[in-house]
């Protein structure tokens, strides 16, 4: 699979510093639609800094966002949402006294003709998206505090499907989970990959990044080492890259 | 597949029927816990009353009509601190807001107004209310400005807030007692004339009942339309008939305090009338009123607007309601502001039920907001409130205060067994919280 024609996202020459430290070093990274690209690198490395530049978190202090070829400004979450990204954050960023619904619409409520929440078309919703992500899940009117942490994950993904995002940012999505439920985030990767979305998936497992990604871009100290198709490099390869900062192959 | 089925049954009758009744009503345990503290502060001081004094003065429409209008002021500010503090902020400076408001309120209608449209004219209450209520919202906005865009600890801010309105209440009146207030003004703080009397009573009584059932049968038509679970139709019946006997009751038991006899003389002489020994009911009393419309009020905008989910949202966890695009400054400041507005009615009923405007109106009133508050179950972790049950911890408050009064225990002791109240109150609910946890 090639990629041709104009990226989905473009991120070019992004640098962010909080006091004085630069997070984030002139990154370019691009994602194509149906596209999966992994985004590695140490704790520290700038991964979830530069991803946040994306999803409204932080404002990138120069640097450039396309979609879709078009320049887009960013500024904070609810940008972000026009433009059709989702996010999963690490910390899941759910209000743990709201139950599943209010979470899932948390920001986007449904309300009446009134202008009154329309909790029972939401519940209901609710309802049926989880069904399809995770049939076993039944605890629609507690906190989702009460929740264990694989329900909770699929609370945070279900938000991110449920709006019809075009550009999914998952951060760590299987790092709370077991094998099972692990398998299950995998199989929906590949659904959504299918469906034409594009995802930035950052991930510490170089396993999962070898079986779920088309590309992985590794970065280290602020810095992108190198971005590079999974299926020209080895794991060791991208080890190495994330390890000592250089591309073995390319400095051959 | 049987024997789950067979244990879940048995699982189910071997539970308390009180716990199978708070399953199918869907009751808040919390609430039944709070009415049977309730009901034993009330019963409590009248027999204490009927033991020691020869007379159970507790259980009686006078006092009881006397303890409606005592809660209004704390409860109405007590629904606005269940916002503040879900919001994992607090707000001490209430009780000077009190004071300064009403002394705003008072120069208005008795110094300023006059001058202008003359003693007595029917635009002096109307126009001291408004500027009353923008004086309380203006100061509850800047307070929440200084907290969400200039990051000031809420703590630091009202705080100072409390000293500073004070002093102000001193000061825009030169310490002295603005009185008396607008005659139609003094209505809101309750009294004979400031109660609605038998009929009207009635009406309003009628209006609830009819809005108990149209919540229950709006409730269970919108479940069947989702197909999500239903309460079991006995549950619905009871719930319905509780609500109409206690609308029912209270109406029964404010028609039942008459208007004192001097008052029923002088209403006559002014109506030209000989009434001598008439039975006039006082009716619900204005202030009270206000309470219920703002718990109503308030209610609906914590559980059924947007903006109420962003203050709970904010509540569990701020970084997740930011993320999600809420733009939370912009919520915390306006639910200062809420509390400014709500400060201000309670200045006006505190006020008007006085008759009067003092510098000292409203000393201690934000502990004992704050403290309806928290007994009635809001965390102080923030994320977690009810209004109902802050105006529930109002009454208990207020009950255990005028039962004491009503006894003779003398106000430090008073304090004593308030301050204690709030301790135990507390402790219960965090008792009572690792207990459904586990």
């Amino acid at each position: 699979m090639a990629n041709v024609g104009t990226p989905l996202v473009e991120l070019k020459d992004i640098s962010i510093s909080f006091g004085g430290i630069k997070a984030v070093d002139r990154v370019s990274v691009d994602l194509y639609p149906g596209e999966v690209v992994g985004l590695l690198g140490h704790n520290g490395a700038g991964k979830s800094t530069l991803i946040k530049c994306l999803s409204g978190a932080y404002t990138a202090d120069s640097g450039e966002v396309f979609i879709n070829g078009e320049k887009v400004i960013i500024n904070n979450p609810r940008d972000a949402r026009d433009q059709n990204i989702e996010t999963i954050y690490q910390t899941l960023a759910l209000a743990d006294n709201l139950d599943a619904a209010s979470n899932l619409f948390l920001g986007r409520e449904l309300v009446t003709k009134s202008g009154f929440l329309d909790e029972s078309k939401m519940e209901a919703e609710t309802r049926k998206i989880m069904a399809r992500l995770n049939p076993n899940f039944q605890k629609f009117d507690v906190p989702v505090s009460a929740l264990s942490g694989g329900q909770r994950q699929s609370v945070a993904i279900a938000r991110a499907v449920y709006f019809d995002a075009k550009i999914l940012i998952m951060d760590e999505p299987t790092a709370a989970l077991g094998p099972q439920e692990t398998e299950m985030v995998a199989e929906l990767i590949q659904e959504l990959k299918n469906q034409g979305l594009g995802i930035f998936l950052i991930e510490h497992d170089i396993h999962h990044v070898m079986n779920l990604c088309d590309r992985a871009s590794v970065m280290k100290n602020g810095l992108l080492v190198g971005t590079e198709r999974v299926e020209d490099v080895t794991e060791d390869d991208i080890l190495s890259m994330i390890i000592l900062g250089k591309n073995p192959k390319r400095a051959k | 597949m049987n024997d789950t089925t067979s244990s879940k049954n048995a699982d189910d009758s071997s539970k308390s029927i009180i716990s199978r009744f708070i399953t199918a009503t869907e009751i808040d345990p919390r609430l039944l816990g709070m009415l049977g503290a309730l009901a034993l502060i009330w019963f409590g001081f009248h027999f204490y009353g009927v033991i020691f004094n020869d007379f159970g003065a507790f259980l009686t429409p006078r006092n009881l009509w006397n303890l409606s209008v005592q809660t209004s002021s704390i409860g109405i500010m007590a629904t606005g601190m269940v916002l503040v503090i879900v919001t994992r902020n607090i707000d001490l400076s209430v009780g000077s807001m009190i004071g300064v408001i009403a002394m705003a309120m008072g120069l208005l209608q008795v110094e300023v107004l006059p001058q202008f449209v003359g003693i007595g004219h029917w635009s002096i209450s109307i126009i001291a209310v408004i500027v009353g209520l923008i004086f309380g919202t203006l100061i509850g906005a800047i307070h929440g400005w200084l907290i969400a865009y200039r990051e000031i600890p809420a703590f630091i801010v009202t705080l100072g807030g409390l000293m500073v309105w004070r002093g102000m209440a001193f000061l825009s009146g030169g310490g002295r007692t603005i009185s008396p207030v607008d005659p139609s003004f003094a209505l809101l703080g309750g009294g004979p004339y400031g109660a609605v009397g038998a009929s009207v009573s009635w009406v309003i009584g009628g209006l609830a009942c009819f809005g108990v059932g149209y919540i229950i049968y709006s409730g269970r038509q919108s479940r069947i339309k989702h197909d999500f679970h239903l309460r079991p139709m006995w549950a619905e019946m009871m719930l319905t008939a509780v609500g109409w006997a206690s609308i029912i009751g209270a109406v029964i038991l404010v028609n039942s305090y008459p208007w004192p006899k001097g008052i029923v003389r002088q209403y006559g002489a002014k109506v030209g009338q000989d009434l001598e020994g008439t039975f006039i009911s006082h009716g619900f009393a204005v202030p009270v009123l206000i309470l219920v419309a703002v718990g109503i009020g308030m209610t609906i905008l914590m559980t059924r607007t947007r903006f109420g989910r962003y203050v709970f949202a904010i509540g569990g966890n701020p970084e997740a309601a930011a993320l999600a695009g809420i733009d939370t400054k912009w919520v915390t400041m306006k639910v200062f502001a809420l509390m400014g507005m709500l400060t201000a009615i309670a200045s006006v009923i505190a006020s008007a039920r006085l008759n009067s405007a003092t510098n000292a109106l409203g000393i201690l009133d934000e502990l004992y907001v704050i403290a309806a508050a928290v007994i009635g179950g809001t965390s102080l972790a923030g994320g977690i409130g009810k209004i109902y049950g802050a105006i529930l911890g109002a009454l208990v408050m207020q009950s255990l205060q005028s039962g004491m009064v009503l006894i003779g225990f003398d106000s430090a002791i008073q304090r004593i067994v308030v301050g204690v109240v709030l301790v135990l109150a507390v402790y219960l609910d965090i008792v009572y919280n690792k207990r459904v946890k586990k």
